[in-house]
């Protein structure tokens, strides 16, 4: 049977026990707002260190660096092919060090905790920690070196890391940060007196830099000197989905284990929950096309007003350490190691890499599953179903009823205990004014109404940035009901094949969301599962059959991913009917949110405006890419992308099976007229940063 | 300090040359069930203090105060719960002798001693492995022992035996000194022939000496200690002193690819070996000269040596002599850690001047080697020892748990001893080394002596342990020594060991471009239901850690039936199979059918 044959993976340590409640979170602004901070920031601080190892230096871990046969090694090859002397390529090195190394100085680390105190009360209600996560966490960072891995939503994770780490007395974690907060030069510095280190954010073909870069990170991991903290998703994810994981950096953690240098590392998750993310309505912007402010520190000054904001609470879950030791069992051959100096850097065996990309990705999902999910991520699931609004009613008998089904399928919820269901509604509401509103008993989304007379596409552009704010909530609740969604939409619209029809969204969308590489198989077996548990389908022999009671459900999911679908099928017919032959990769993402803006503005009944999103955008066009629905080919210094066009053609056909936008096409646009110069036009004035205040 | 006696064994010799009886009873003086001499052994007196009965070691009769309270502490065992073995081979528990007739028939008329008697057949039934200790004091049933025992005499004896042996198809399994440690000499339980062990004991003289040459002819059943007190009396030496040599035998050092504590002086048996014979199924196998070093396609000897008794008998070995050194020094060198004193091994290795024997104990070797000192007679002494340790741990900063301590042992004409000296303590210098005097030095190698003799003595208190070694490059030393040490610790505890294991390793040989490590391994059974298979589970996966580590299947105790498994991903799967070719070439019926190695 389905059920038996269901995996407990790894992935089910902490979400399958349906009774995770949130019990065994402790508040750490409550004792803040009974005691004094400065003593709090003054207090001894003594954490216990790995095998009690003497905290090192910064100046003691650069010489470390610097005189490593690894580094020694890189130095000479570069010197070789460069014909420069090792010297100066040590003296680059030095200086590349220079700039990376963190500073960690506990005076700063001080300054933080006081400063730090005295915000989060003002922003946030609460910031809870789970105590078991941080008595596991101080028990792994003795034993073994240790990896902290935090999801990554906000600026704010990395302050916030440190912090709860410094309140319960742990070692202060080395954080791996971009280059871009370098800009900001005394915040910069604050940083890397607070334990950041800076790296550039591209340096592909830089072996030195590369060499000092990993050779710092080891170093700091072999001796155990303090846990290495980083970014798996690589940056914040402006949609609050998480991000397809990086290897870079967790190629660099692991190889110690590997190479023997260590006997163990531990692989911390951690997933922050904001109630209310402090950038959410930046981030919808800037998947719009507006470009991030420069990180600079007039910048954050004037975010001060931020401060007069309520941001809910915080949730701070520290996972079960993850052993890579017992990863890799039967997994990786370390022995094939044994026959390479270990000091001169070579890339990753297949074996290792495939084990890695596999370990980053249940990493993320293990991140996924320990996010607690408040109320409100229901709430915006349902209006964004519900674009013209909904009975206030109906959204609260609606969202009773999809907490009943995301605990059946044991979602992390902080549902107020013994509240009346309308309060909770109305109080996620309440802090959510900015996106939703009641009028006359109906709950819609608010959209942002600009100075002056709105002309069709700003009006466009504000209906986004509501569409995308309130969707980078219902985003927290995806990785819950992905996999039977995708089943959903499979059986409704696409049944020929169930399992065929499953696996092209699986492999559709799987830079979209979570998919580890290889479980298709699984992910179905979970998703039957799931779907059977609940009654919205029976599997008599082997057929999917759904139920009577599952009409709700499955269309509920078919509508949850009803955005992605539309989104990519965008795309598609913009590539098929507009995108000119010669379209570089840079005019890609302008030139189909001006498709997108056309249409709408001609036809003015279309509503996927997650299309806009250049996330979206870039997704849908790696999902082609990996299709080989489009290839990219470099000339001169540009790179093109080459349309088949029958490929994405019969894409969006499997696609589109019932879909109105199939319809749009039929819209008559007079001929002769480029659509994507009109577009142009309209969209310049439309979408420049001066627009918005 | 001349060249008295670390040679504990001084006043040792098992060597019987009986010549009428039909028995060779060597469990006469030897224990049936435990290392070494039935006379000598460990005990806990009345007063709780451990003292070393006999009167063959230097350790003889010395209460060593110290060693209970390191035994409790270490293990969390009390001398108050024993777990005492069997005292008398029970002959029922013994499978009877399936003979065939006619080879015994065949067999008397050669002339040829043999004996099927209990006792005998037991005692070459195994080696020295825990498992088969611990089943021996356990009194088990056995599943299968030799049928008979054959005592050959000289090379000729060996040819008519296996001759016979092939005749009437009859399992020979060569014996030497029964020292091995990995179910080599186990006899296949599925073997249904009669299975002969070939016991080369009697083939133990000196045959001749060329004293031009500087070799020596020895018949290969000699044991180690026989063969240096022999040549010694001429003026010679062998200089090979594997840690089993007061029982060992030539043949079983070739049969392994044995190593000697001195092979930095005089090379591992390999570099020894001048000509070697071996008796096989398809006749005997041996080179037609003398000659040093030869290019006649690859070397034949090397099929032979690590052989492990599956391609026939090595009978007689030419091997190297030396003149027996003038002058001989202990000494000690105390680091503050492993890694210096890991890394002053390297230099030394790298300067090339490693001493005779140069080897690093780790902290818990120091500290269990500690628990030997015997009792210091004088207060004076007592003083003097006091001084030393503040001077290192106060004086010196040395953490008591961090310091580890190398000994050594240097041979040559005086002069050379004392200037190679100062070159050693000068390289240890360099890495905090401190002269730490010759009596540490000395007590570390009685300890390599005596260890065997300390298991037989946990074993009455509910303590299992064991050794193994490995060989490995040398940056990767470090790594592979914590990476065990962790490893076991680990598995223990998962498989449900109560107490915490002593986990200790030590560097005991230096070489160009790596080292030979020794671990042991040891704890508390107290609360498991079968400790020899919780045991045999950890050691299992010790094995795996070194391997995934960089380390050898075995430097020199080879792989027997224990290690069989690995041998494929050790030599690739070619390689098995030209071995397999050369066993099916020489012993196409399987007559020499001990099953190891393949």
């Amino acid at each position: 049977s389905v059920s038996s044959s269901f995996p407990f993976s790894l992935l089910s340590i902490s979400s399958s026990d349906e009774t995770n409640t949130i019990d065994g979170f402790e508040d750490i602004l409550e004792e803040r707002r009974n005691s004094s901070d400065l003593k709090y920031a003054l207090r001894c601080y003594a954490p216990v260190l790995y095998k009690g190892v003497t905290p090192c230096k910064a100046n003691m871990l650069k010489n470390i660096v610097l005189q490593s046969d690894q580094l020694h090694y890189v130095i000479n090859q570069v010197s070789q092919e460069s014909g420069e002397a090792p010297d100066i390529i040590q003296e680059e090195a030095s200086v590349i060090l220079e700039e990376m190394a963190h500073r960690l100085q506990i005076s700063t680390v001080r300054f933080f905790a006081f400063a730090l105190s005295k915000a989060f009360k003002t922003l946030f209600q609460h910031v809870c920690v789970n105590e078991e996560g941080i008595q596991r966490l101080q028990q792994a960072i003795q034993e073994h070196p240790v990896v902290l891995l935090p999801s990554h939503r906000s600026y704010m994770d990395f302050l916030l890391m440190s912090y709860i780490l410094y309140t319960y007395d742990l070692a202060l974690p080395v954080i791996a940060a971009g280059m871009d907060f370098m800009g900001m030069k005394f915040v910069g510095e604050m940083l890397r007196m607070s334990g950041a280190f800076f790296i550039r954010r591209s340096f592909g073909g830089d072996k030195l830099y590369w060499a000092v870069f990993s050779e710092y990170v080891k170093t700091m991991l072999r001796n155990g000197f303090a846990p290495i903290e980083f970014f798996l998703e690589g940056t914040r994810s402006r949609t609050c989905k998480s991000l397809t994981p990086k290897l870079g950096l967790l190629n660099i953690v692991i190889e110690p284990f590997f190479k023997g240098e260590v006997f163990d590392v531990n692989l911390v998750p951690v997933s922050i929950s904001y109630e209310r993310i402090l950038e959410e309505s930046l981030y919808a912007r800037e998947l719009l096309g507006v470009p991030k402010p420069k990180e600079s520190t007039s910048g954050l000054l004037k975010a001060r007003r931020i401060l007069s904001e309520d941001y809910g609470s915080i949730h701070v879950y520290f996972g079960q350490p993850v052993s890579v030791r017992s990863l890799a069992q039967g997994k990786v051959n370390r022995s094939t190691y044994n026959l390479f100096p270990r000091h001169i850097p070579r890339k990753p065996m297949e074996e290792t890499q495939s084990f890695v990309n596999d370990t980053a990705y249940r990493i993320v999902r293990l991140q996924e599953d320990n996010m607690v999910l408040k109320p409100w991520v229901l709430m915006a699931s349902l209006l964004l179903q519900n674009l013209e609004g909904l009975e206030l009613s109906v959204l609260t008998e609606q969202t009773v009823w999809l907490r009943g089904l995301a605990l059946s399928y044991a979602a992390f919820l902080d549902w107020p205990d013994h509240a009346p269901t309308a309060k909770v509604v109305s109080s996620s509401l309440a802090l959510h004014r900015g996106l939703a509103c009641v009028s006359g008993g109906r709950v819609s989304l608010v959209v942002g109404e600009p100075l002056g007379p709105v002309t069709p596409e700003e009006a466009l552009f504000n209906r986004a940035v509501s569409v995308l704010s309130c969707a980078s909530y219902r985003n927290q609740v995806l990785h819950v009901f992905l996999r039977p969604a995708m089943l959903a939409v499979a059986m409704l619209h696409l049944s020929d094949e169930v399992y065929n029809c499953f696996s092209f969204l699986w492999d559709m969308f799987s830079n979209d969301f979570i998919l580890c590489p290889g479980d298709i198989v699984q992910d179905f077996e979970e998703a039957c599962y799931l779907l059977v548990k609940t009654g919205a389908v029976q599997m008599p022999q082997q057929d999917i059959v759904m139920t009577d009671i599952g009409q709700p459900t499955l269309s509920f999911f078919n509508g949850l991913l009803e955005p992605f679908l539309q989104g990519y099928q965008v795309v598609c017919r913009y590539l098929c009917e507009e995108a000119s032959e010669g379209l570089t990769e840079k005019q890609y993402i302008p030139a189909v949110r001006s498709f997108y803006s056309v249409l709408c503005v001609f036809t003015g009944n279309l509503r996927c405006y997650e299309v806009l999103s250049s996330d979206m955008q870039k997704n849908a066009l790696a999902a082609l890419l990996r299709m080989d629905a489009v290839r990219k080919v470099k000339v001169a210094d540009q790179v093109t992308l080459i349309v088949n066009k029958m490929a994405v053609n019969s894409i969006d056909d499997i696609l589109g099976k019932n879909r109105m936008i199939s319809h749009i096409n039929q819209t008559q646009i007079s001929p002769g007229l480029s659509l994507v110069a009109v577009a142009e036009d309209l969209y310049r004035d439309g979408l420049t940063p001066s627009y918005i205040r | 300090m001349g060249r008295s006696s670390v040679r504990v064994l001084a006043a040792a010799t098992i060597t019987m040359t009986l010549t009428s009886t039909v028995c060779f009873p060597r469990q006469e003086i030897m224990k049936w069930n435990g290392w070494g001499y039935s006379d000598s052994k460990f005990l806990f007196n009345k007063k709780g203090q451990a003292e070393f009965t006999g009167k063959r070691y230097s350790i003889l009769g010395m209460v060593l105060p110290s060693l209970q309270d390191w035994f409790e502490n270490t293990f969390g065992a009390s001398v108050n719960h024993k777990s005492p073995a069997t005292p008398a081979l029970n002959a029922s528990a013994v499978p009877p002798a399936s003979l065939n007739e006619a080879f015994v028939e065949d067999l008397k008329a050669t002339g040829i001693p043999f004996s099927h008697e209990a006792e005998d057949r037991v005692f070459r039934a195994h080696g020295h492995c825990l498992h088969e200790i611990f089943a021996l004091r356990e009194g088990k049933k056995f599943e299968r022992v030799p049928d008979m025992v054959v005592w050959p005499n000289c090379h000729n004896d060996v040819v008519k035996i296996v001759e016979l042996a092939c005749k009437h198809n009859v399992c020979l399994i060569p014996y030497g000194g029964g020292t091995s440690v990995t179910s080599a000499l186990e006899c296949p339980p599925e073997e249904t022939r009669c299975i002969v062990s070939l016991d080369t004991s009697q083939m133990n003289r000196i045959l001749w000496i060329d004293e031009k040459n500087l070799v020596a002819h020895v018949e290969a059943g000699i044991i180690g200690q026989d063969l240096e007190r022999l040549l010694n009396e001429s003026g010679y030496c062998t200089g090979h002193e594997p840690d089993s040599m007061e029982f060992s035998s030539l043949g079983g050092w070739v049969a392994t690819r044995a190593s000697g504590m001195k092979k930095n002086v005089y090379g591992n048996i390999e570099d020894l070996v001048i000509h070697i014979k071996v008796v096989t199924p398809r006749g005997v196998i041996e080179k037609s000269c003398q000659g040093p070093r030869m290019s006649t396609g690859p070397d034949i000897h090397h099929f032979i040596l690590g052989s492990e008794g599956t391609l026939g008998v090595v009978t007689e070995v030419t091997m190297k002599i030396r003149p027996i050194p003038e002058y001989q020094k202990y000494g000690s060198v105390v680091f503050p850690n492993f890694e210096a004193g890991v890394a002053c091994l390297r230099e030394v290795a790298k300067q090339r001047c490693a001493p005779a024997s140069i080897r690093l104990m780790d902290n818990e070797q120091f500290q269990f080697g500690h628990a030997l000192k015997p009792q210091v007679s004088s207060i004076f002494t007592n003083f003097v020892e006091g001084l030393k340790k503040f001077y290192i741990t106060k004086f010196k900063g040395f953490d008591p748990h961090q310091l580890v301590v190398a000994t050594l042992l240097f041979e040559g004409d005086r002069e050379r001893v004392l200037q190679h000296e100062k070159q050693v303590y000068d390289i240890a210098a360099t890495f905090g080394g401190l002269a730490a005097g010759e009596d540490n030095g000395q007590r570390g190698y009685i300890l390599t002596f005596v260890i065997a003799y300390l298991r037989d003595l946990g074993m009455d208190y509910y303590v299992v342990a064991e050794s193994f070694e490995t060989s490995v490059p040398w940056d990767r030393v470090l790594d592979l020594c914590r990476n065990v040490k962790e490893r076991i610790n680990r598995e223990c505890k998962e498989r449900g060991v109560q107490f915490q294991p002593l986990t200790s390793c030590r560097v005991t040989q230096t070489y160009d471009a790596g080292a030979c490590v020794y671990f042991y391994f040891a704890f508390n059974y107290r609360g498991l239901a079968d400790p020899v298979h919780t045991y045999e589970r950890v050691e299992h996966a010790a094995r795996e850690e070194i391997l995934a580590n960089g380390g050898s299947l075995s430097h020199h105790h080879g792989v027997g039936k224990l290690r069989k498994e690995w041998m494929k991903e050790s030599i690739s799967s070619l390689g098995v199979g030209m071995l397999q070719s050369v066993k099916d070439y020489v012993d196409p019926d399987n007559i020499f059918g001990n099953r190891n190695l393949l």
